[in-house]
């Protein structure tokens, strides 16, 4: 579970995340949908831990991911994370690429953490790239090869920064295809996602965000649907 | 004919040029070694730290690759004797050398670590990485692909640079064949052969960076 309670975070003097309450549950999927700046993402490096917070606190499982005693690299183990740039490591094959980390952060075997990036690349549909550098592929592949490398550390909860911005429209349909697969798979996520639709297909609660705070949060039907709130629907409105 | 002072060039000869080859291929690699460690060290904090610490450094670099190698290598063995702890010509040689070659070397390699966008050490954080994994798994090796060609050429100059060596006593080469040239008075012959030596090593190393870096360009 992921319990976050309270958390202010700012930039100098910027506010930019102005008390966010939000839980997570096992195999839960929540969607974060909201303006450009309105804190989606820092929210997200907040959870794990790439960046700091001022006030409040995260729990996954229990740990407190800002607590000076916490090991955040051991943390990081638990939350995989997606970015809108797919960042495949260029020096490395696909098939390097998803078993590097399982390798020397977990310490597996080198047999095992081939065998394991081997089937979650073959999961997501790259079974026929092993041997490619990433570079040759197209930015929906690289995107794949992205998820399946943080599937391969076998993280309890996945995070996903508005995956498919970045991409050629005619792409992102093979990476929602690939996230919807997950959701089959009940694996936890939290989507930042501007894909409407998507959110309201997969998700279990969405979140809107506003200048720093969760202005309406519930099931799509409602938020998605049939929003309350006249900043929603001002929002859905400019994107739908 | 009268007695002559001088000796032609012969096959006794060759051990003494052999010593001199030895001794710049010895000195050269010493300096390529040392000035890409210590080159990869101080890249490495300038791409990495604030303006002020890089203009620190940067003005030390300055002064090492500005000032002329042979000043360098008169002022610090003559300085080193001064104080009284003179250095063998081939340590205060490697020495200065390596300096120098890392003064330029670090330029190159802090333009790799610059290359580097900064979400691939986000991206490997992510997937739970540490600092120093992130370092030599994901900073080190993209940073580097790109600067070979560049890295050899540095060390290219610095075996050419090596010749500089001889005039703090270093058995180097080319001090070797001046030696030779004022015993025998064959200067043409023996220029051209340490010529053609210099030429042997540099031209296929040149090649094979410029066949690295058409490859990299595909
Ligand atoms: N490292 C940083 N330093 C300073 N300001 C930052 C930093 N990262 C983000 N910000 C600022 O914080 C605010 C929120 O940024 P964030 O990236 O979380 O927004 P977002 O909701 O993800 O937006 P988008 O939809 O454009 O991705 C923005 O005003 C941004 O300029
Ligand atoms: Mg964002």
């Amino acid at each position: 579970m992921i319990q976050i309670k309270n958390v202010h975070k700012s930039f100098d003097d910027l506010a930019v995340l102005k008390g966010i309450n939000l839980t997570v549950n096992k195999g839960e999927a929540l969607s974060i949908i909201g303006g450009s700046g309105s804190g989606k993402s820092t929210l997200l490096y907040c959870i794990n831990a790439i960046e700091s917070i001022q006030q409040g606190q995260i729990l996954v499982d229990d740990i407190d991911v800002h607590a000076s005693h916490t090991n955040q690299d051991k943390l990081r183990q638990k939350l995989g994370m997606v970015f809108q740039q797919w960042n495949a490591f260029p020096h490395l094959t696909v098939l390097e690429n998803a078993a590097l980390a399982p390798r020397i952060v977990k310490k597996m075997r080198k047999e095992e953490a081939i065998e394991i990036a081997k089937k979650e690349l073959i999961h997501v549909g790259l079974g026929d790239k092993l041997d490619m550098y990433p570079t040759k592929m197209s930015g929906g592949q690289q995107q794949r090869l992205a998820i399946a490398r943080a599937l391969a550390m076998r993280p309890d909860y996945m995070l996903f920064d508005e995956i498919t911005s970045a991409l050629d429209p005619e792409l992102v349909g093979e990476v929602l295809d690939t996230l919807r697969m997950l959701r089959d798979d009940g694996i936890t996520m939290i989507c930042v996602t501007h894909e409407i639709a998507f959110a309201r297909e997969v998700s279990d609660t969405v979140a809107y965000f506003h200048q720093g705070v969760i202005e309406e949060i519930g099931p799509p039907e409602q938020v998605i649907s049939n929003p309350q709130k006249q900043t929603t629907q001002h929002f859905l409105r400019k994107v739908l | 004919m009268g007695l002559s002072l001088f000796t032609p060039l012969s096959w006794n000869d060759a051990g003494f040029i052999l010593t001199g080859i030895w001794n710049t291929v010895i000195i050269s690699l010493v300096a390529i070694l040392v000035g890409t460690l210590l080159g990869l060290i101080v890249g490495f904090i300038r791409s990495a730290s604030n303006q002020l610490v890089n203009a620190l450094l940067g003005s030390i670099l300055d002064v090492l690759r500005s000032v002329p190698l042979i000043i360098q290598l008169i002022l610090f063995s003559t300085y080193v004797g001064a104080i009284g702890h003179p250095l063998p010509p081939f340590a205060a040689g490697s020495i200065i050398l390596s300096l120098y070659a890392m003064a330029f070397m670090s330029e190159v390699f802090r333009g790799g670590f610059n290359s580097v966008p900064p979400s691939m050490p986000l991206a490997a954080r992510a997937l739970g990485m540490n600092a120093w994994q992130t370092i030599i798994y994901i900073r080190l090796p993209i940073g580097l692909r790109t600067v070979f060609p560049s890295w050899l050429g540095v060390a290219l100059s610095v075996i050419k640079d090596s010749a500089l060596v001889s005039v703090i006593g270093y058995m180097e080469l080319l001090r070797t064949s001046e030696q030779l040239i004022s015993r025998t008075q064959q200067p043409l012959e023996i220029l051209i052969g340490v010529g053609i030596f210099y030429f042997l090593i540099s031209y296929p190393l040149s090649l094979y960076g410029k066949h690295i870096e058409r490859k990299m360009a595909l």
